[in-house]
């Protein structure tokens, strides 16, 4: 039993799951099986498994059992769910494409159905059925509270509500300017610009896999990858001094924080020539610069070798096509310093104390 | 006929209630249309809806669940308001004695499960609405409308995490304020706040910044305390409610839920 713990400690540092999710994130979405009801009960069954084995250990258990804890749990087996839904319906309606039938959606295209009483009395039901939920769940569950609010007292580690937890943890390997203002910016203006870049006309109004594989994919890596797994990471192995602990693992001792660090600028002038930092800091973070320039302008450049890309440029137009281009670079940055930091404890690529700017 | 019958017709024909209930029990499609047309909530819906439109497991309900639980955060939220006081002095025994002294015990807790539950249902409603590609032409302004409720959403419930004035309140929203003092040109630990300076004196500083702005001081205190009472029960439900209304209406005026025109 212990050996199985520490081997799903091991697994959870964050440089082993960010590895194995980005690995099972595109395993399961090259294949058909995971979206067939049989790959749903037994993604479903492992997940059940998961946290009946979880709720087992009492360290385990203490952390799951935090009352603001509980939505996530909620989170990850209902968003879960409705991936599976969603992509089960995909594949069913693409099936229906491929045999030359019309999909679910289309085939009820011009069969339209009285708001009252057909639509009404759903909205009824649903209320009534949300209404039971929320009051069992409330009745259940005490709201949590601590102590009254003490500024002088501030708790390891301090935590931003959930929804947050992902930013905060970005904070690991982003500087404040980045994780908590620039990057939560650029998500929401993502977020804005989908209907103004995706100029792909299939796929409105039924749910489909094939016909809009790149955006699906890139949205739900961003969502999955990114936002809800950072949550989990930041919520259940992030203790004292926002350390890794094993989800098995006791928060006591606390762990001092993170490992020493360094930045391109030092790694390269003083580890690798050893000739100093040079005074001017537009030399010193030359490099560094030179590095962001390169993935922000010249993996775009790289990207049009490819005929498929230049086609997508074509399609879509200039402005469209680099804004796209842009997002994904900074959707992209965000592994890319993460196993920069793990592999070579680099931190900063742009070091510039004189600008309160680190990057 | 009976008793029963007679008391009905004498009901349902009387002239309060022919003014209250125009078309009376809609028995065939003129009415049903009418009952919907006739009243304002019902009217935010077409008379008729695609069939896809009400299929639960092609709306997932989310996007109607994220509505019901933002009237339920009202209704709740306004009874909370009649017991909670927004000062450092109260805010926290106001918040103990709504589970120790208050009727309906269970009221703080409607709220706070309400709020989690709608983040989660605003999260899956665009998920929804993104993988049925809703979002194409000509509903891209409402996917917009939504996104920006979205932010209200997390900005509501993050304002209310304040409230209670505990512990957990305080320093999450500390980690969250935090922030804000690192925004660029705005933020006094921002990247090229210092560029800002007029005549030597530098113009942000903590005092001045994105972050004293949000929180209304230096420190959480009782300014933000305040601060984000109004945010939360006013301001931004303000805001989100009249998007709201726009989002409807336009799910309306662009042809349904989801499809081509």
């Amino acid at each position: 039993m212990d050996s199985i713990k520490g081997l799903i400690d091991l697994a959870a540092s964050p440089p082993v799951a960010f590895t194995l999710s980005i690995v099972v994130f595109f395993t399961l979405f090259r294949s058909r099986w995971p979206w067939t009801r049989g790959g749903g009960l037994t993604m479903l069954g492992v997940g059940v498994a998961g946290l009946v084995f979880g709720l087992s250990d009492d360290e385990l258990r203490r952390r799951v059992a935090e009352p603001d804890n509980l939505p996530i749990v909620g989170l990850v087996f209902v968003v879960g769910f409705f991936v599976w839904l969603a992509m089960s319906k995909a594949w069913a309606n693409d099936e229906a494409t491929e045999r030359g039938d019309p999909t679910l959606e289309e085939s009820e295209r011009d069969d339209r159905v009285l708001t009252w009483p057909d639509l009404v009395f759903v909205e009824l039901i649903a209320a009534i059925l949300l209404t039971v939920a929320l009051v069992v769940w409330s009745l259940l569950v005490p709201a949590p509270l601590e102590g009254p609010a003490n500024p002088a007292l501030a708790p390891n580690p301090s935590k931003a509500p959930w929804y947050f937890v992902g930013l905060q943890e970005l904070l690991v390997y982003f500087d404040p300017w980045l994780a908590g203002v620039v990057i939560p910016g650029l998500i929401v203006f993502g977020l804005l610009a989908i209907p103004y870049m995706d100029r792909n006309p299939r796929g409105n109004g039924y749910y489909t896999f094939r016909e809009r594989r790149p955006e699906i994919l890139l949205f739900l890596f961003g969502f999955l990858v990114l936002w809800c797994q950072l949550i989990v990471v930041g919520t259940f192995v992030r203790g004292p001094n926002w350390s890794f602990y094993g989800p098995f693992e006791s928060w006591e001792p606390a762990r001092v924080a993170g490992t020493a660090t360094i930045s391109l600028s030092e790694a390269l002038w003083v580890r690798l020539l050893g000739v100093g930092l040079p005074g001017s800091w537009l030399l010193r973070e030359l490099p560094g610069l030179l590095v962001v320039g390169l993935w922000f302008v010249g993996l775009p450049v790289l990207a049009l070798r490819s005929p498929w890309l230049r086609e997508q440029r074509e399609r879509l137009g200039r402005v469209r096509f680099h804004t796209v281009v842009f997002l994904v670079a900074v959707m992209g940055l965000l592994p890319l310093k993460m196993y920069a930091r793990w592999l070579f404890h680099l931190q900063d690529i742009v070091h510039l104390p004189e600008l309160l700017l680190s990057l | 006929m009976s008793w029963i019958d007679r008391l009905r017709r004498r009901v349902t024909r009387s002239q309060p209630w022919r003014a209250i209930f125009r078309v009376g029990v809609p028995t065939d499609d003129r009415k049903r249309a009418l009952a919907v047309l006739g009243n304002v909530v019902l009217h935010l819906h077409p008379i008729k809806v695609k069939r896809s439109g009400i299929r639960l497991s092609y709306t997932w309900c989310m996007g109607g669940t994220a509505f019901f639980l933002f009237l339920v955060l009202t209704v709740t939220g306004i009874l909370l308001m009649f017991y909670y006081r927004p000062t450092v002095e109260h805010a926290y025994a106001d918040i103990v004695d709504l589970r120790e002294v208050a009727a309906f015990g269970v009221l703080r807790e409607l709220h706070r499960w309400g709020a989690h539950a709608m983040v989660i249902a605003v999260w899956l409603h665009m998920f929804r609405v993104f993988m049925t590609g809703s979002y194409k032409p000509p509903r891209e302004f409402n996917w917009n409308v939504g996104v920006v409720l979205l932010v209200l959403t997390l900005l509501l419930s993050f304002t209310g995490y304040l409230l209670p004035w505990d512990q957990l309140a305080i320093w999450a929203v500390t980690v969250g304020s935090n922030m804000a003092s690192a925004t660029p040109f705005l933020g006094h630990e921002g990247p090229g706040s210092e560029l800002l300076s007029l005549g030597g004196t530098p113009l942000i500083h903590v005092g001045s910044d994105a972050r004293f702005a949000l929180i209304g001081g230096r420190t959480i205190a009782g300014g933000t305390l305040n601060r984000f009472y109004v945010l939360h029960c006013l301001a931004i439900p303000f805001i989100a409610a009249w998007l709201i209304a726009v989002h409807f209406w336009r799910v309306r005026k662009d042809g349904g839920i989801s499809g081509p025109m």
